[in-house]
């Protein structure tokens, strides 16, 4: 039976001629994240193995993203650990206030990720590179320090869901409304354990910013990994960030998926994942009048400039409706810069939104924007668990940037279609 | 590795962010983490939770974030051992991570009430509902887990060379 990508990426970091779903390998890792929440447990967990260095200081990330600019006194203690460690360390790669931004748009931005890596990273969302054709997946604090030490990690080989993608998107409909689509079918655990492998004809009709969404939602459906073939805009993407040699894997012909699920991208339409799990997804049909007090854009899985672009386009002559907040999280500070470049944020500022230094903050109710009970928010964020956003008599619903600008608009979860009369 | 305690039973998908709501993440302390456990799911957790106590809870527990502040906060509440029908696996390797013990059985699952007294042997896998006197089968750990978890944890078996 031959392998999937996955299994291809794990056998080779194993040193391993092949791997089987089940197995138990230890693998090397290429890159090792953290950020300010997760980080402080695992330097701690690092102390007690008295080592006095990591085991590649050009292979250790640690951005501060959740908290910062620090929200309050343990935040900022917090992130004192994290600064204090990365300097008795000399990490290369420590990102703070000014140079920072959302952890998992900034890594593919600095290249620091290419396709054929493993990495973990102490963040959930980790999984977001699989985009660029990579093995990448959340683990915790204590898997974080061990990988720090060690450069390595235990893995149990996943068996894999191969998604075929075919068609491409209609017009407001983006990589978001793909993956809430998805998750709807096949549910919250519906890759438990499991890797999911995109690839399909379909693949040419997403974007980097698509397959990053995607991608970073697979932990939605209780993935481990979600991975993307890697094509010509994969290539093009890493090489312009200037990431390493990238290593192409492909399944084989014969590889050992337990599922394939087919997407005909053609007839996706604009999504949106009801409280109080991602599962929830219902598409305008099957919705009624939902009225709104808060729309957020922003977040890993779509703080990316395609994502701002999109909103901005449908919010452009228009306002958000009175008694909605607009906030508005560019990912990274590059992304930020470009907003501004491109007169996104004006476009922004004129239709009553605030535009926020990059952090993660609402979107785990950290702070910049929580909801008070029984508030409702439209976010472009990934979880709409109780309490998720700020009181846990407060709701969100998931939605594309698109589809979020256009709710802002009316005041009431609305597709981008009705306001941009498709 | 024996556990006896009594149940506290909940449903499908609990999630991190009611385990500890990201609000508590400005500190990784355990007490302080224990003492907001649960608290978006059973505001009575935190005050009727005991020492030794089972947790006992549906599909895709622990499902969300990676934060090890939620078996962080299961351990330090006094819960001895979570028994769901399955686990989210990032809450299951950091559960392992930190020496938390956790079992994947659904019959037992399902069928034990909350406030029954349980007893687990995880080593020869059985788990006996005391208060009704039925006894249910788990798998045994994989082998390298077992022995993360006989090392006391990850760190451990690093610092004494069991995982290199």
């Amino acid at each position: 039976m031959g392998m999937t990508m996955t299994q291809k990426i794990l056998a080779a970091h194993a040193g391993l001629g092949s791997v089987r779903a089940g197995e138990l390998i230890l693998a090397s890792l290429d890159l090792v994240l953290g950020n300010d929440i997760t980080s402080p447990v695992a330097v701690k967990e690092f102390a007690k193995l008295g080592k006095d260095s990591v085991f590649d200081k050009d292979k250790v990330v640690m951005v501060m993203d959740h908290f910062v600019p620090n929200k309050d006194i343990k935040a900022a203690e917090q992130c004192r650990v994290c600064r204090g460690f990365c300097g008795d360390m000399d990490i290369s790669h420590f990102y703070d206030v000014g140079d920072m931004g959302i952890e998992h748009a900034l890594l593919p931005e600095k290249g620091l990720v290419t396709a054929g890596d493993a990495v973990i990273g102490a963040d959930s969302h980790t999984c977001t590179y699989g985009a660029l054709g990579a093995f990448s997946t959340g683990v915790g604090s204590t898997d974080m320090a061990c990988g720090m030490a060690i450069g390595k990690a235990w893995f149990k080989v996943p068996s894999a869901m191969r998604v075929e993608l075919k068609g491409s998107l209609r017009p407001y409909v983006s990589g978001k409304d793909v993956i809430l689509h998805i998750i709807g079918k096949i549910g919250v655990d519906g890759a438990l354990y499991r890797s999911m492998e995109f690839g399909g004809e379909g693949l040419a009709s997403l974007s980097m910013a698509d397959r990053f969404c995607i991608a970073n939602m697979a932990i939605e459906a209780g993935a481990k990994n979600g991975i993307f073939e890697v094509d010509d805009l994969t290539l093009g993407y890493i090489r312009e960030h200037g990431a390493a040699e990238p290593k192409v894997y492909t399944a084989d012909p014969d590889a050992d998926y337990d599922e394939v699920l087919d997407i005909d991208l053609s007839e996706i339409e604009p999504t949106v994942a009801f409280p109080h799990l991602p599962e929830n997804a219902k598409t305008f049909g099957d919705i009624g009048e939902v009225r709104i007090d808060q729309v957020v854009i922003g977040s890993c899985t779509n703080g990316r400039l395609e994502d701002l672009q999109a909103a901005a386009e449908i919010l452009r002559g228009r306002h958000a409706a009175k008694g909605v907040r607009l906030i508005v999280i560019p990912a990274t500070q590059r992304i930020y810069l470009e907003a501004m470049e491109q007169g996104l944020l004006k476009t922004f500022i004129e239709s009553g939104a605030v535009v926020s230094t990059p952090t993660c903050g609402p979107c785990l109710g950290g702070y910049m924007g929580i909801l008070a009970e029984g508030e409702r928010a439209v976010a472009t964020t990934n979880r709409n668990f109780v309490g998720r956003m700020g009181h846990p008599g407060s709701e969100v619903y998931l939605a594309s940037p698109a589809t979020a600008a256009a709710s802002a608009v009316t005041g009431r979860i609305t597709s981008p279609w009705e306001v941009m009369e498709i | 590795m024996r556990y006896t305690g009594s149940v506290i039973k909940y449903g499908d998908n609990v999630d991190t962010d009611v385990i500890i709501p990201a609000r508590y993440l400005n500190t990784s302390v355990p007490s302080e983490l224990a003492a907001h456990c649960m608290e978006d799911l059973d505001k009575s957790f935190v005050s009727r939770v005991k020492q030794g106590d089972i947790i006992t809870a549906g599909l895709n527990f622990g499902c969300g974030s990676s934060r090890e502040h939620a078996p962080i906060a299961i351990k330090a509440s006094g819960v001895s051992l979570v028994i769901a029908k399955s686990f989210a696996r990032i809450f299951y390797r950091n559960a392992i991570n930190i020496g938390l013990a956790i079992v994947e059985c659904p019959e037992t699952a399902e069928e034990i009430a909350e406030g029954d007294t349980v007893e687990a042997d995880l080593d020869n896998g059985i788990i006996r509902d005391l208060t009704t006197g039925k006894e249910y089968r788990t798998a045994p750990f994989p082998g390298f887990v077992q022995s993360i978890i006989e090392n006391g944890g990850l760190i451990a078996s690093i610092a004494n060379g069991a995982v290199k």
